[in-house]
């Protein structure tokens, strides 16, 4: 029997002020392919058949969703639907005036990322100047009394704040923080070589999670998004493929994932030819890797595969070269040493002392070259 | 912290919401980045959760309706784990009303 989602993700727009350089979104978003976004009433369409599917939780996410005029008019239908609604953005230019009327239309909880602890570093890392507009969103967002999510994304260049982040969360008055180390998919796998930390670092960090988890108590819920590359196991991708979760793109293509796009062995169904319920339970994108029967070895005969779900199909696709492997992070996978060598050049980097290397902004112009590069 | 006696009054966080789930035949307690399936007897307790019951008050309102016996130890964990989550707050009990309703001054 085909499971019944609960998440649906929506990317509004791939358009944004920010250029972090471990974006997710796709390299090719300024491409052909994601030009034309789905109109309100598309969106609203979708929204409903979602939620006639079995979808309870909304994120509006993107590119940065502020940049839909027709925000609120979602959020006020998402809110009718009963869908839970979060609202995922960089808060660039977000004015108290806009978030209140987010809140009158429904909008159920905020989270607002925030690059680093401090002014300069954020900045640096976004790409753009934002940090100010952040910690003024923060206390708008207290204000009118939403939920708070703090979102930061670790990598080399930051991970030595992570102290500073929880505090800065803490003294915000959050309800969590996400410390979300780098998943390298999108611009953060083009970019691999410039994020990928040390070991030394993350056991750092770790170490200070544990230690603020324990002083913070539930004040704080601290979420440490593992560092899948240093791991021994592969992670639970999404709950497994077509199990819980969808993404819909700016252009209506609906993927198990907000990375799966990537993956060219696949045809992704569209929002704009199929009905929700069609592309979710009959697809062939979304069947694919649906259960375990399409499971290789080592997968097949493991015990850990009703805990993992043979790991993440996009990590395969981009490291193996094969959508259909075992995740190569898995420490059983033949093609682990591709991880080890990612992993190990890093390490040797640091210890000459080499400054990483450099990373390359998640802009138009830039993803527009590598779309034309195909 | 200790833990909170029958008297207070229990309230779904701010940040929660109790929702009905056509599609799977039940109520969900949702909040941010998750949610929690509640059985019947969850979804009795939770709305009874009106900001005015107290515990006490809310394990009567169930033995009547269910005609359940000694079903507070199980309220208060349900409560309690939810509590411990952030999803459900305690108030102090409410206190007697004050100044108590003035009757005709003896003459």
């Amino acid at each position: 029997m085909v499971p019944k989602p609960l998440w649906l993700l929506a990317e509004l727009t791939y358009r944004c002020p920010l250029q972090c350089p471990y974006c997710s979104n796709p390299l090719d978003f300024a491409g052909a392919r994601f030009k034309r976004e789905l109109a309100t009433e598309e969106w609203c369409r979708v929204f409903r058949e979602a939620r006639a599917l079995g979808v309870l939780q909304l994120g509006l996410s993107g590119g940065e969703p502020l940049l839909r005029p027709d925000l609120e008019t979602l959020v006020a239908t998402a809110h009718e639907l009963g869908l839970y609604s979060s609202l995922i953005t960089s808060a660039y230019r977000l004015s108290k005036d806009r978030l209140a009327a987010l809140k009158q239309a429904g909008l159920d909880h905020v989270q607002i990322s925030v690059q680093a602890a401090d002014a300069g570093l954020s900045d640096h890392i976004a790409g753009t100047a934002s940090y100010r507009d952040k910690i003024a969103a923060y206390r708008y967002t207290r204000e009118l009394g939403f939920p708070l999510t703090v979102n930061v994304v670790l990598h080399r260049t930051n991970l030595h704040q992570v102290e500073a982040m929880i505090r800065l969360a803490e003294s915000l008055g959050a309800e969590r923080i996400e410390l979300a180390n780098t998943q390298f998919y999108g611009w953060a796998f083009h970019n691999r070589d410039a994020l990928m930390p040390t070991k030394a670092q993350l056991d750092a960090a770790w170490e200070v999670v544990q230690r603020e988890r324990a002083r913070l108590g539930n004040k704080l819920e601290i979420v440490w998004v593992l560092p899948d590359y240093h791991e021994q196991y592969p992670k639970p991708c999404m709950g497994g493929w077509g199990r819980a979760y969808m993404t819909v793109t700016p252009g209506g293509e609906v993927w198990p994932c907000h990375a799966a796009g990537r993956i060219t062995t696949l045809e992704f169904a569209n929002v704009r030819d199929h009905p929700l319920e069609w592309i979710w339970s009959e697809s062939e994108a979304f069947n694919r890797f649906r259960g375990d029967a399409w499971m290789p070895e080592p997968c097949r005969s493991c015990p850990r595969k009703t805990v993992d779900f043979g790991g993440c199909r996009c990590q395969a696709f981009l490291v193996a070269g094969d959508a259909g492997v075992t995740d190569p992070v898995c420490s059983l996978s033949p093609q682990r040493r591709l991880v080890d060598e990612a992993v190990a050049a890093a390490e040797r980097a640091a210890a000459a002392a080499e400054p990483p290397a450099e990373w390359a902004y998640r802009a138009a112009p830039a993803s527009r070259a590598i779309a034309a590069k195909g | 912290m200790n833990r909170p006696g029958p008297a207070v009054v229990p309230r779904i966080a701010p940040k929660a919401r109790l929702q009905r789930d056509e599609v799977r035949d039940r109520e969900v307690l949702l909040y941010p980045e998750g949610l929690v399936a509640l059985n019947e007897t969850g979804s009795a307790i939770l709305n009874l959760c009106d900001g005015t019951r107290s515990v006490a008050e809310i394990v009567q309102a169930l033995k009547q309706r269910y005609g359940a016996e000694g079903i507070e130890g199980d309220v208060t964990a349900f409560l309690d784990g939810l509590a411990a989550k952030g999803l459900v707050t305690y108030a102090p009990p409410a206190p007697p009303s004050y100044p108590p309703t003035p009757s005709a001054p003896p003459r």
